[in-house]
């Protein structure tokens, strides 16, 4: 049934990515379009890829923003987003054959590619984009939260976190239980005022955002400028002979 | 949004079957015989092609079946549940005009109301979508429902009927248009509260995550052909409410009639175009776009 878990789980599964430390190298994109390419349900397919127009599907992309402040130089920001696995999901309500849907034990939304009619309502009811429906196999498809590593045993117990994660070499994306407030990501979440995308849309995604800290400012930010003055007329010594020597050629 | 084809027949068609199914099913006109055939043949032609259209843009429609599975809380598979009872119902009443010169009125009546849920769980499969300000609204349905039984009306001949609710709808339509073009801005929603660094300074898209082009960007960021929106509404009403409205006015004969059908499906194929070349969506604001 499509409908959402009656009651929300006690287990929330979710990512926390740190928008501070992601430097925007894209190794999620690509070990993500790896791993699900390669396992769970039909492979992320690519449209053109060697010509002139190439697209193709993929769960997670990183956009790049620039943030202009009152005061100061402006920020860039690197922004990683995929599935949110919200809580009061609106793709999964609207999918009319059941495919769509939330798992009551932890809280990941899938979708059961065996029932998928590729109407696409999913991924318009979607807010953030997360959904990208297959041009090759005419599926819906999502971020997993990789749940074929997370629970797979025969991984080493390192491994069983999702592909993205794994990756990230700056330590940008954190799994864990945002259910559980003695969790590792609930305790980041508490300590840096980590924050949800369109909270006004009422979906409210379990993967939260850690704001950019604040940079360091320097009270001067011309610390070399005494030193690069220009030569001035009442220079002295060499420099002084110079300038005068030159102004009379 | 992009606006496919196959919606925009199905949504048009559809609406114009089911409102005309409406009409028979009230008994107006009360046609028998050879009569009744044509009307319900038009009708279900109408109601049953949009239908068809409708599974065109599926990636996987030999499934279809599924979607008739969670009525309880998809509005798409509501609207395919109600439509097939529908049609089976009206099936039924219309053998009995056709071929027995009796009206079952009882089912008449609940094939009407089935027809009228049909168009409305049409509508609210896009008046549902926070994600889409524009369709977010109450206008959506309503406005719906009134073409649907006003285009609806003039099929089934019932000029009066037609006349008042194309003022309506026209109505409606101008409402829908004006108040949904601020609609996007009054909902708050922006790229500051998309990226939550709204509260931070002025945020811009500095750099897509890809080069090329995405179903995303395909499908919900459509900006082709806005430009020329305020000639299309134009041609859009001129069709489908005031060219119908006068030529009733000059005569009710079927030519004439027939003549304002076209002119008015015309119409609301534009209209319908626009409904969703217009809608933005959202995710745009994720590209800097809308």
């Amino acid at each position: 049934m499509t409908t959402l878990p009656k009651t929300t789980s006690a287990k929330k599964l979710g990512l926390v990515i740190d928008l501070d430390t992601c430097v925007g190298c894209h190794a999620c994109v690509v070990s993500c379009k790896g791993w699900n390419t390669e396992n769970y349900g039909a492979p992320l397919s690519d449209q053109d890829p060697y010509g002139s127009d190439p697209s193709g599907t993929f769960l997670n992309r990183v956009h790049s923003y620039e943030v202009q402040p009152e005061t100061g130089p402006a920020q860039l920001i690197h922004f990683p987003k995929s599935c949110l696995h919200c809580e009061d999901a609106p793709c999964v309500t609207v999918c009319p054959t059941g495919a769509s849907y939330k798992r009551a034990e932890d809280g990941i939304v899938l979708v059961n590619e065996d029932a998928c009619i590729g109407c696409g309502l999913c991924a318009w009811a979607c807010p953030y984009g997360a959904r990208e429906m297959d041009q090759a196999a005419g599926v819906m498809k999502k971020c997993t939260l990789c749940v074929d590593r997370i629970y797979n045993d025969n991984l080493p117990e390192e491994d069983r976190v999702p592909s993205c994660v794994r990756t990230c070499p700056s330590g940008a994306r954190h799994f864990g239980d945002l259910g559980d407030d003695t969790s590792e990501v609930s305790q980041l979440v508490a300590a840096r005022g980590g924050m949800d995308l369109m909270p006004e849309l009422g979906t409210k995604p379990v993967n939260k955002y850690l704001p950019p800290r604040p940079k360091d400012v320097p009270a001067d930010l011309d610390i070399l400028a005494p030193y690069l003055e220009p030569v001035s007329g009442t220079q002295k010594g060499f420099l002084g002979w110079l300038d005068k020597a030159l102004e009379k050629l | 949004m992009h606006p496919a084809g196959s919606v925009i027949l199905f949504t048009v068609a559809s609406g114009l079957g089911f409102g005309m199914l409406t009409w028979l099913g009230l008994g107006l006109p009360d046609a028998r015989g050879w009569a009744a055939f044509f009307h319900y043949a038009v009708a279900f032609a109408l109601a049953g092609g949009g239908l068809l259209a409708s599974t065109f843009h599926l990636g996987n429609p030999q499934r279809f079946l599924k979607a008739f599975s969670q009525w309880r809380s998809s509005w798409l598979s509501r609207e395919g549940c109600l439509a097939v009872a529908c049609l089976l119902v009206m099936g039924v009443f219309a053998l009995g005009t056709v071929f027995y010169n009796t009206a079952w009125q009882p089912l008449g009546y609940i094939g009407a109301a089935l027809s009228i849920l049909t168009v409305f769980a049409t509508s609210m499969i896009y008046a549902q979508l926070k994600t889409v300000p524009r369709w977010n609204h109450w206008s959506t349905p309503v406005l719906f429902l009134a073409l649907s039984l006003g285009g609806g009306g003039l099929l089934a001949g019932q000029v009066g009927l037609a006349i008042g609710l194309l003022c309506l709808a026209g109505a409606l339509q101008l409402f829908a248009w004006l108040s949904g073009d601020g609609r996007f801005h009054e909902r708050g929603t922006d790229v500051g509260t998309a990226t939550g660094l709204g509260a931070r300074g002025i945020v811009r898209a500095f750099e897509p995550p890809h080069t090329g082009n995405n179903y995303l960007l395909k499908e919900m960021v459509h900006q082709v052909g806005r430009k020329h929106a305020v000639k299309l509404r134009v041609i859009a009403f001129a069709l489908m409410i005031v060219a119908p409205l006068v030529l009733l006015m000059i005569s009710s004969s079927v030519l004439v009639i027939c003549l304002a059908v076209a002119c008015h499906a015309l119409g609301t194929f534009a209209q319908r175009w626009l409904f969703f070349a217009e809608a933005e969506h959202v995710v745009g604001l994720y590209y800097g776009k809308r």
